[in-house]
């Protein structure tokens, strides 16, 4: 950490550390419980009181994709095997692949509705009813819209919009590439993807205008929009890139705004869930919060060994969990 | 760099002996642990704890360039198979027979993840004694795979006659004159020749000549028949013993660059770049030792297709011959406009 960020406000202390087995994939909350998910095999689970203790979700395999769904964490693994587990530590298996193939991704959606893709197949589970589509390509990432039983899958040359209660076919977003990780803007008015080239691409979903949204020097691996849907925070670039979204247009023709210059790139991003602020995981382990009106910086972890991989903040906003590649995690209580 | 996990891709046409390969590479009693990434998933036996099955998917980058086509099943498998990673020690990837084996190699270099992670080690190619011919004839992809290879196992070598296998190394030697090319029966082979190559690693372009059978590195040894070569000269035209012919292919060929006088690097790497740039899609392989101008080290350099990585390697050596030399191997390539291009960079 640079000399320039030596008297900005600190909540370090007020972090309660965690030490992991393995490195952090993920972070999310189940009411005050912190839930990390590990790289192998386990969920940690951090209860606002009280030890610490692991949850063995896929006994020897490898944990590729999770959400948080109210009570319960989804995770979905090599052993082709969805998961639940709640705060209290139970797992439940809510399917298994059939060919045993890898559990990509996992998405939560409203009401309890669940989906999960391998390879090519999307699934969708809402109450009694699953349902199965086959996309283009391998799936990239799985989101459900803000309401409505919605489901946006990223894959190769663009995305694919699907209603699986509806008789309608898909409707496909296309844009040459490879689009990974997919975002329903909260308003529901825009669809925004990460992809393999430095960059992320949006549409607007009533007309389908394509947004292209670049300049970054890596991959984007995070993004997230703010509680209001006026922006989405990016990683991908040594400081936090914030597109606008509050206009009829989107980021169309417009600048992003630029928060958090510092030495080592942004690896993850979350969004306060009430407020204007921007947790910012670094390379370099340093976690900063960031007020989008002002540009007003929190320390909120300084730098360490290893970059930080996941960052969650609970339900209300009071405390944000961070976790790191080599174990090291931790959670701050904002009160 | 030295704890990325090595990648050997295992490339050849249909029923050339690839999984022969693969099962001799898993069965071999060499302590280490390999995660293999296998097409025909659960079609045929492979006795490996982890086996992941892909599924040949390949995109293109979406930056302009139509041969920077990458293998995405590889970037997602190998993103979760290096959370495992202490389980394994190296990764083999088995394509189909009918893969053009770019889009493997391209994944290592154009996805920052994978290439952070993994390093390409080698590309090795079984080829079918008895058929390559005809493949060589109708099959672009089996030609593809030749051309692109670092090793090429000539397999089935016991169910040809001798001078039928002198003309088929003929033929391989007029495509790619650059690859370790190796007799073997039922793909016996020790595994050094074909594991552990560093073949995309620039420290490790030590000279650039081509490969001959070369009885003391192969575990055949009845290949003395009056083609002795003078490993000195490095002309693939000049075979002392005249008995090995000499083939010309039409369409895949490869081009050998070779100056004394040093490089301009202010005129080599515009030209080499804007050659890259226009005829990426038919070189498949390129590599290079340079010797700049006003520069005591040497340069090395490979490609594939439009990428180019090169660095710096080392100090050229007191008594060391300093003389640029470079290769390309390629389909149709503008021979004389590549050699008055190359001609032109010099200082």
């Amino acid at each position: 950490m640079s000399e320039l960020r030596a008297g900005i406000p600190s909540v370090v202390e007020r972090t309660r550390p965690i030490k992991a087995t393995a490195s952090v994939v993920a972070a999310h909350f189940l009411g005050d419980t912190a839930v990390l998910v590990l790289g192998e095999e386990s969920l940690l689970l951090v209860p606002r009181q009280g030890e610490a203790r692991t949850v063995e979700a896929h006994p020897g395999a490898v944990i590729l994709s999770s959400a948080a769904q109210r009570n319960r964490i989804i995770t979905g693994g090599d052993d082709g095997k969805v998961i639940a587990t709640g705060a209290d530590g139970a797992s439940a298996t809510l399917a298994t692949d059939g060919k045993r193939r890898w559990i990509d991704h996992v998405a939560a959606g409203p009401e309890g509705a669940l989906a999960w893709s391998a390879g090519k197949q999307v699934f969708v589970r809402a109450g009694a009813n699953e349902r199965t589509l086959e996309v283009l390509s391998t799936v990239g990432g799985l989101a459900f819209a803000p309401k409505g039983l919605r489901l946006a899958v990223a894959h190769y040359n663009g995305a694919t919009l699907w209603f699986p209660n509806a008789r309608s076919e898909p409707a496909m977003l296309a844009w040459k590439g490879s689009h990974l990780a997919v975002r329903y803007s909260p308003d529901g008015r825009f669809v925004a993807t990460s992809m393999q080239e430095p960059g992320l691409h949006a549409w607007r979903l009533s007309d389908r205008k394509d947004m292209r949204m670049s300049g970054y020097s890596a991959r984007v691996r995070s993004l997230a929009f703010a509680a209001d849907g006026k922006s989405l925070a990016t990683s991908g670039a040594n400081q936090l890139v914030v597109w606008p979204f509050q206009g009829k247009d989107g980021p169309m023709g417009k600048a992003p705004r630029l928060f958090a210059p510092a030495e080592f790139q942004i690896e993850v991003v979350a969004c306060h869930p009430r407020q204007d602020i921007v947790a910012a995981g670094y390379a370099d382990g340093l976690v900063l919060l960031v007020r989008l009106d002002d540009g007003a910086e929190i320390l909120a972890r300084k730098p360490a060994a290893a970059p930080i991989t996941a960052l969650a903040w609970n339900a209300s906003g009071s405390a944000l969990a961070f976790g790191a590649e080599d174990g090291e995690a931790g959670v701050v209580e904002l009160g | 760099m030295s704890d990325k996990i090595p990648v050997t891709v295992l490339t050849g046409y249909l029923g050339a002996g690839k999984t022969t390969l693969l099962n001799r590479i898993l069965s071999e009693p060499h302590g280490k642990k390999y995660a293999v990434i296998v097409n025909e998933f659960g079609e045929i036996g492979i006795d490996n704890d982890l086996v992941v099955g892909a599924d040949e998917e390949v995109f293109e980058m979406n930056n302009g360039c139509i041969c920077c086509t990458v293998r995405g099943d590889l970037v997602r498998i190998i993103d979760g198979l290096m959370r495992r990673k202490g389980k394994f020690d190296a990764i083999i990837v088995e394509t189909t027979g009918l893969a053009d084996p770019a889009p493997v190699a391209q994944t290592f270099f154009m996805d920052e993840n994978v290439g952070r992670k993994a390093k390409l080690d080698a590309v090795v190619t079984v080829a079918d004694a008895k058929w390559l011919r005809d493949r060589l004839k109708d099959a672009p992809e089996a030609k593809n795979q030749i051309a692109f290879a670092d090793v090429i196992l000539l397999n089935k070598a016991d169910l040809v006659a001798a001078d039928e296998l002198g003309e088929v190394e003929a033929r391989i030697r007029g495509i790619n004159p650059y690859a370790k090319l190796h007799r073997t029966e039922r793909c016996r082979i020790a595994l050094p020749e074909v594991l552990g190559r560093n073949a995309f690693d620039l420290d490790r372009i030590l000279e650039i000549e081509p490969e001959f059978l070369d009885s003391g590195e192969d575990d055949h040894a009845h290949d003395h028949d009056g083609h002795s070569h003078d490993h000195g000269n490095g002309h693939q035209h000049q075979h002392g013993g005249g008995a090995l012919k000499h083939y010309h292919d039409e369409e895949m060929q490869s081009l050998s660059l070779r100056s004394e006088r040093p490089l301009d690097a202010d005129k080599f790497f515009p030209w080499v770049q804007d050659l890259v740039q226009k005829e990426g899609p038919n070189i498949l392989r390129c590599k290079g030792i340079l010797s700049f101008k006003d520069d005591d080290k040497r340069f090395v350099l490979q490609g594939v297709h439009m990428i180019l990585d090169g660095d710096h390697q080392r100090p050229w050596t007191q008594g060391e011959k300093r003389e640029s030399r470079m290769v390309f191997i390629g389909r149709n390539l503008p021979q004389q406009t590549i050699k008055s291009g190359f001609e032109g960079c010099l200082a």
